[in-house]
C-alpha cells in the first residue's frame, strides 16, 4: 500500500490495514507497545483507561472466534465500549451493500471498527470510504491480509527467540489462501529475519510466490532443514473438493507435522499455528500438545497485541493523554 | 445534402495509401474527392483543418453501451456521444445485453435506439448462442437479416467444444464472422487479477494468461476444422499473440484486435484494490505488453478496440474483487494511440489504420476510407492539443477511467458520420485544459 492511507500526517498509525508499507520501527512499537499490555492478564484489575468513552465496532462479516473474543477482550481491557456484530448474519443478507452498512454505524458515533471480511481489500475500501476520525483494523480480509495475526505471532517469536536476524522460519501449508502467511512474511522480512521458507504442494502456493521474499520446498523432510521457527497453517476441507488435493490422509503423510519430522529441525525450534487446529491433518496431537509447541501462547498474546494496535490508532487521534 | 469542404489538413487514409496535406470534398453524405478539387465544387461549409489529421472515422470491434437493460449505467444517447467526440463513426455492440441479442427483435430495438440517438453507426454482435449460455444455437441467419454484423460470445463461456465446433460450422456455412473472446471459463476460476505478483502480494483470486491462450489454441484448430471465419477479440497475452502469428503464417483466415488499455497499462500500474483497474481480461505483465505492441506492429494483431465498459458509481465501490469489471475508454482512445506513436511502438499511419481500415476489412465494410463513393466518415483531431480527463471534458455516463484526472494529448475536433458533423469541438476552448471543451 504505497499510498499509505494506515499512516497520518505525522508517521502514526491511523488504520492497521496491512503490514505492507509499515517498517521495522513501527513494528517494533507495536510489538513493544504489546510487551507493556502483555503483564496486565495476570493482575487482579485487568483494566487500563486508555480508551474510556470510546465506541469499538467489532464487524465480522465472516465467522471467527477466536479472533473475535480476543478483539472484545483487549477492548474491554482498555475501558472502551464494545459491540460485536455478525454482518454475515445480518444486513447483507438484506441485500445491504458494505458502504451502507459503515454509513449506518457511522452516524451512531464509533470510533473504531475491527473488520473480518471475506473479500480481499474490503478493510482497506472501509478505511478509504469511512469518515476521518474513525480507525479502521483489519482482523482479516479475504486472502489478503490478517496483521494483528502476524504480529502476535511476532511477538511469541520474539518471546521466545529474543532477535529476528538468526531466524529461519518455515510457513507450512495453504498458502494460496492464507492471508496469515501474506502477513507473516511481511512482517518476518521487515523484522530481518534470515530466513523465510514456505513448504507446500504446488497447489497451494500462489505464483511467483518467490516475489513476497521466500524459499521455496515442496518437502517437508528437505525443507525443515535449520528450521528455527515452524509455522503450520491450518487446511480448510474444501481444498478437497476443489481438487487441490487428494485426501487429509495423503496430505498428512506428506505435510503433516510429526514427532519424527520435527527433530529434523533445530532441536530448539518451536511450533506456532494460528488455529483452529486440524488435529491428525496438518499437526499431530503429540506435537500441537507437546513441550515445543507455543501454539496456546500465541492465543494470550493475542490480547496484548490487540490492546497494542487498538491504543496506537486512536493515539494519533489525541484521545489519550 | 450540404457540401463540406475540409481543407488543409495533413490527410492520412491508410488504406488508400494517402499521407498528403491537402482537403477533402464531401457531398450528399459521401466522399467526392480526396486532394483534387472537383469541378465548381461549391462548399457550404468550410472546415479550416490547417495543423490537423484528417483521417477515416474510427471503427470499434468492442463496445458495451448499456442499453438496453442496464440504462442507469449508460445509454446510447450519452455513449454514442461520447464516441463522437472520440471520432468514433461506427462501433461494434457486444451481445451480452439484458436481454441478449440472440432474436431479430432485440437486434432490431438496438438498431431503433441507435438511430433515435443519431451519431455513430451500431452494429450489433448476435449471440453465437441462445442467451449466450453456450449450449443451443441462435438464429444466426435471421440475425445478420437484422442487422447484425457477426456472431460473438461476449465474455461467456461454450459448454463444451462441440458445441463451440457446431456454432463455428453453421456460422461457416453462412460465411459469418465469428467474433470470439478466447476465454477458458474454468481456468479463469472467478478470478479478477492477472496470476502474477500484483494477485500474489495482495491475495486476489487470479486468472492465469493459459484460461486466454488455450482458448485461442482450441479455437485455432477448430478455425481449421470448420472454415469458420474468426476473429479473436481483447487479447491480453504474450502466448495469444505467439499461436495467431504461427496460424496467419499457416494460412489461416483469423484476424485478432486488443483492447487499448493493455498496450498501456500492466499489473504493475494497479494502485492496490483500485477498482478501476478491474478488467477482463485482466492486465497483465510487462512482457505481455511488449509482445502486444509487437503483435500490433507486426501486424498479428491487425485493430484496436476501446472495449468500452462504463459503469455506474456504485458498480466500482466495494472491495476489488467484488466490483464490475471494465473501464470507460471511448474518448482515451485516440490520446492512447498517439501516445503509442510517440514511444515509437507504431506509426502514425498504423495507428489509424488499426482504427480505421483494419476494423473495416474484418467486418467487410465499405468504409474505413477516403474512397470517393464511401459514406463520408470522418474524424479530424489535432495531435498536440492536450487536455485533461475531468468532468467538464467527458461525455460518457461511465467515469471509470484509470486516466481520470491525467492531462492527455490529442483532440478530436470534428467528426463526420455520412456527411453529418456530429461532434465539433468548440473553437479555442481546448487550449486551456479543464475549460469549456464540451461538444
Amino acid at each position: 500500500m504505497g499510498d499509505n492511507l494506515q499512516l497520518n500526517s505525522e508517521g502514526k498509525l491511523k488504520h492497521f490495514l496491512t503490514i505492507e508499507g509499515l517498517d521495522k520501527n513501527l513494528l517494533t512499537e507495536i510489538l513493544d507497545t504489546a510487551e507493556s499490555f502483555a503483564g496486565m492478564s495476570e493482575q487482579q484489575v485487568k483494566k487500563v483507561p486508555l480508551l474510556r468513552g470510546k465506541t469499538i465496532v467489532n464487524l465480522f462479516f465472516e465467522n471467527s472466534t477466536r479472533t473475535r473474543t480476543t478483539f472484545e477482550l483487549a477492548a474491554t481491557r482498555l475501558s472502551a465500549d464494545v459491540l460485536s456484530m455478525n454482518i454475515a448474519t445480518s444486513a447483507t443478507s438484506k441485500g445491504e451493500s458494505l458502504l451502507d452498512t459503515i454509513r449506518n454505524l457511522e452516524s451512531m458515533f464509533v470510533d473504531m471498527f475491527v473488520v473480518r471480511h471475506n473479500i480481499s481489500g474490503a478493510a482497506h475500501f472501509i478505511a478509504q470510504h469511512t469518515a476521518p476520525h474513525i480507525s479502521v483494523i483489519n482482523a482479516g480480509d479475504g486472502q489478503h491480509a490478517h496483521p494483528t495475526q502476524a504480529m502476535l505471532d511476532m511477538f511469541t517469536i520474539r518471546q521466545i527467540k529474543q532477535d529476528f536476524s538468526n531466524l529461519r522460519v518455515a510457513i507450512i501449508g495453504d498458502i494460496l489462501h492464507s492471508r496469515v502467511a501474506r502477513s507473516q512474511i511481511l512482517a518476518l522480512n521487515t523484522l530481518g529475519a534470515a530466513e523465510v521458507r514456505v513448504i507446500a504442494p504446488k497447489t497451494l502456493l500462489p505464483a511467483h510466490v518467490e516475489t513476497l521474499g521466500v524459499t521455496v520446498s515442496h518437502n517437508l523432510k528437505e525443507g525443515l532443514k535449520d528450521i528455527d521457527v515452524i509455522i503450520m497453517l491450518r487446511l480448510q476441507k474444501e481444498r478437497m473438493t476443489s481438487a487441490l488435493l487428494p485426501s487429509e490422509s495423503e496430505y498428512f503423510k506428506c505435510f503433516g507435522l510429526t514427532e519424527d519430522k520435527l527433530k529434523i529441525a533445530r532441536p530448539d525450534a518451536i511450533v506456532m499455528h494460528p488455529g483452529p487446529i486440524n488435529r491428525g491433518v496438518e499437526i499431530d496431537s503429540k506435537v500441537a500438545d507437546g513441550p515445543q509447541s507455543v501454539i496456546l501462547k500465541q492465543v494470550s498474546n493475542g490480547i496484548a497485541v490487540r490492546m497494542a494496535v487498538m491504543s496506537m490508532a486512536m493515539q494519533r487521534q489525541g484521545a489519550l493523554s | 445534402m450540404s457540401r463540406i469542404q475540409i481543407s488543409q489538413g495533413r490527410i492520412i487514409d491508410p488504406a488508400n495509401k494517402i499521407d498528403h496535406v491537402g482537403s477533402v470534398y464531401i457531398a450528399d453524405g459521401k466522399i467526392v474527392s480526396v486532394l483534387s478539387e472537383p469541378d465548381g465544387f461549391r462548399p457550404d461549409r468550410t472546415i479550416d483543418a490547417s495543423d490537423r489529421i484528417i483521417c477515416p472515422g474510427f471503427i470499434d470491434l468492442s463496445t458495451r453501451l448499456r442499453e438496453p437493460g442496464q440504462s442507469r449505467k449508460a445509454t446510447f444517447a450519452s455513449e454514442t456521444r461520447a464516441a463522437a467526440s472520440a471520432g468514433i463513426t461506427a462501433m461494434c455492440l457486444q451481445p451480452d445485453t439484458v436481454p441478449v441479442i440472440d432474436t431479430p427483435a432485440v437486434a432490431e430495438l438496438v438498431k431503433d435506439i441507435a438511430e433515435k440517438a443519431g451519431y455513430a453507426q451500431i452494429y450489433p454482435i448476435a449471440a453465437l448462442s441462445q442467451k449466450l449460455e453456450g449450449t443451443e444455437l441462435s438464429n444466426m441467419l435471421s440475425l445478420m437479416q437484422a442487422g447484425c454484423i457477426a456472431v460473438g460470445n461476449a465474455n461467456q463461456p461454450v459448454r463444451n467444444l462441440l458445441i463451440l465446433r457446431r456454432a463455428m460450422e453453421y456460422a461457416a456455412s453462412h460465411d459469418l464472422l465469428l467474433m470470439f473472446r478466447p476465454n477458458d471459463y474454468w481456468l479463469g476460476n472467478n478470478g479478477c487479477a492477472h496470476e502474477g505478483v500484483f494477485a500474489t502480494r495482495y491475495g486476489l483470486p487470479s486468472i492465469p494468461e493459459a484460461a486466454e491462450t488455450i482458448a485461442v489454441a482450441q479455437c485455432l484448430e477448430l478455425a481449421e476444422l470448420t472454415g469458420c471465419r474468426v476473429h479473436f477479440g481483447q487479447l491480453s497475452g504474450k502466448r495469444s499473440v505467439i499461436r495467431i502469428h504461427q496460424a496467419k503464417k499457416y494460412g489461416l483466415d483469423v484476424s485478432a484486435d486488443v483492447a487499448m488499455h493493455q498496450l498501456h497499462l500492466t499489473e504493475n500500474d494497479i494502485a492496490p484494490f483500485d477498482s478501476a483497474y478491474h478488467v477482463l481480461p485482466p492486465l497483465r505483465t510487462e512482457e505481455d505488453k511488449e509482445y502486444l505492441r509487437q503483435g500490433l506492429a507486426g501486424g498479428t494483431i491487425n485493430s484496436i478496440c476501446s472495449d468500452h465498459q462504463p459503469h455506474d458509481i456504485d458498480a466500482k465501490l466495494g472491495a476489488f474483487p467484488e466490483t464490475e469489471p471494465g473501464m470507460s475508454t471511448l474518448e482515451t482512445l485516440l490520446p492512447l494511440m498517439l501516445s503509442l506513436v510517440a514511444q515509437r511502438a507504431i506509426t502514425l499511419t498504423q495507428g489509424i489504420a488499426a482504427l480505421t481500415e483494419k476494423p473495416a476489412q474484418i467486418l467487410r465494410l465499405r468504409s474505413g476510407a477516403l474512397t470517393p463513393g464511401f459514406s463520408a466518415d470522418v474524424c479530424v483531431f489535432d495531435p498536440e492539443l492536450t487536455w485533461q480527463v475531468n468532468q467538464d471534458n467527458w461525455q460518457s455516463q461511465g467515469v471509470n477511467t484509470p486516466f481520470w484526472g491525467q492531462t492527455l494529448k490529442g483532440r478530436v475536433t470534428h467528426t463526420l458520420q455520412g456527411g453529418r458533423i456530429i461532434h465539433e469541438l468548440e473553437q479555442g476552448a481546448g487550449h486551456v485544459p479543464g475549460h469549456g471543451l464540451r461538444a
